[in-house]
């Protein structure tokens, strides 16, 4: 069983902007990412996180965000999805990267979790 | 008590008091959020009224879930999930065999606030919710009721959402979801007394 994080932002550029940078550190952990809304304005959309929950190659997530109503959109798929989830209130950017390069290194989930808290900034 | 009948109506009202106050919601959350809220509702009330629009005939647990997946699916802002939640819950406490207003109103506030995070006083919609139910649960629903739940959010400083960025700055002006909420209830009085 793998581990794979998940990028939600409001601005699609922002997801795929914070999923390049960290996938420089995680090259063998599965990134996906969702973008603003259905039509690519500015939001979220639960269909377009629960996509991004499927299309991961592993079976257990971190997912991370920029702005409350992603948090909401992200329980709202988190509850309809077969993956386990972990959502962190945690600063989008450091915690994302902090994230990929302790999973590329091989790190369980309790040090990742421990290394996060100290981003929690929501 | 709501039928599925009612509830269509109750919606197709709620949608045009948004779609006629659009600009003014939008105008309202552009000191204090993303100046969206106006534009956001309409677009979601649209997918509501399309969705309902074969519903005729279905039950009110399919209308409340009906509407619960245009909103989350359409609105893109924080209201999608918040309104979303609401109906998607009135359509699980309908399932269980309910059609009581103060207890479908009670389960909707519940979601709210667990999707959420924020209580009475935070400058949100919960700031109109929470008065309108005990109002409701008391047989006494007015229009004044509405408004002055409405009003109160104007002193208030916003604990949550996009407005909780401003802190204090965010006194002065009204809470949008607590507006587009006023609509929604004001929408409710006029099928109740039809």
């Amino acid at each position: 069983m793998s581990l794979g994080i998940v990028i939600v932002s409001h601005v699609p550029e922002i997801a795929a902007g914070v999923t390049t940078l960290i996938k420089q550190v995680a090259a063998d952990v599965s990134i996906t990412f969702a973008g603003g809304t259905d039509d690519n304005q500015v939001g979220t959309s639960m269909a377009k996180i629960s996509t991004a929950f499927d299309d991961n190659a592993a079976d257990e997530l971190l997912a991370f965000y920029d702005l409350g109503s992603a948090k909401m959109n992200l329980e709202m798929a988190i509850e309809m999805s077969d993956k386990s989830v972990h959502l962190y209130d945690t600063a989008l950017v450091e915690s994302a990267y902090t994230a990929a390069s302790l999973l590329q290194a091989g790190v369980d989930l309790t040090a990742v979790e421990a290394q996060l808290a100290p981003l929690k900034i929501k | 008590m709501l039928t599925a009948q009612n509830t269509i109506t109750w919606l197709d009202k709620f949608g045009d008091a948004i779609e006629k106050n659009k600009a003014y919601l939008s105008d309202l959350d552009t000191p204090i959020g993303d100046g969206d809220h106006g534009n956001n509702m309409a677009r979601g009330l649209t997918a509501v009224k399309a969705a309902l629009a074969d519903k005729d005939d279905a039950d009110l647990t399919t209308v409340f879930k009906t509407i619960a997946m245009a909103l989350i699916s359409k609105v893109g802002g924080a209201s999608g999930p918040l309104y979303g939640t609401a109906f998607l819950e009135m359509a699980k406490a309908s399932k269980a065999g309910t059609t009581d207003l103060p207890t479908l109103l009670a389960a909707a506030l519940a979601g709210i606030e667990k999707r959420g995070g924020a209580e009475a006083g935070d400058k949100t919609m919960i700031d109109v919710w929470t008065p309108v139910l005990a109002a409701v649960q008391a047989g006494n629903l007015t229009q004044a009721v509405i408004d002055d739940a409405v009003e109160s959010t104007k002193p208030m400083i916003a604990k949550k959402g996009r407005a909780s960025y401003l802190g204090e700055r965010s006194v002065g002006h009204l809470d949008p979801g607590a507006v587009s909420s006023g609509y929604l209830f004001t929408a409710l009085l006029e099928v109740e007394a039809n």
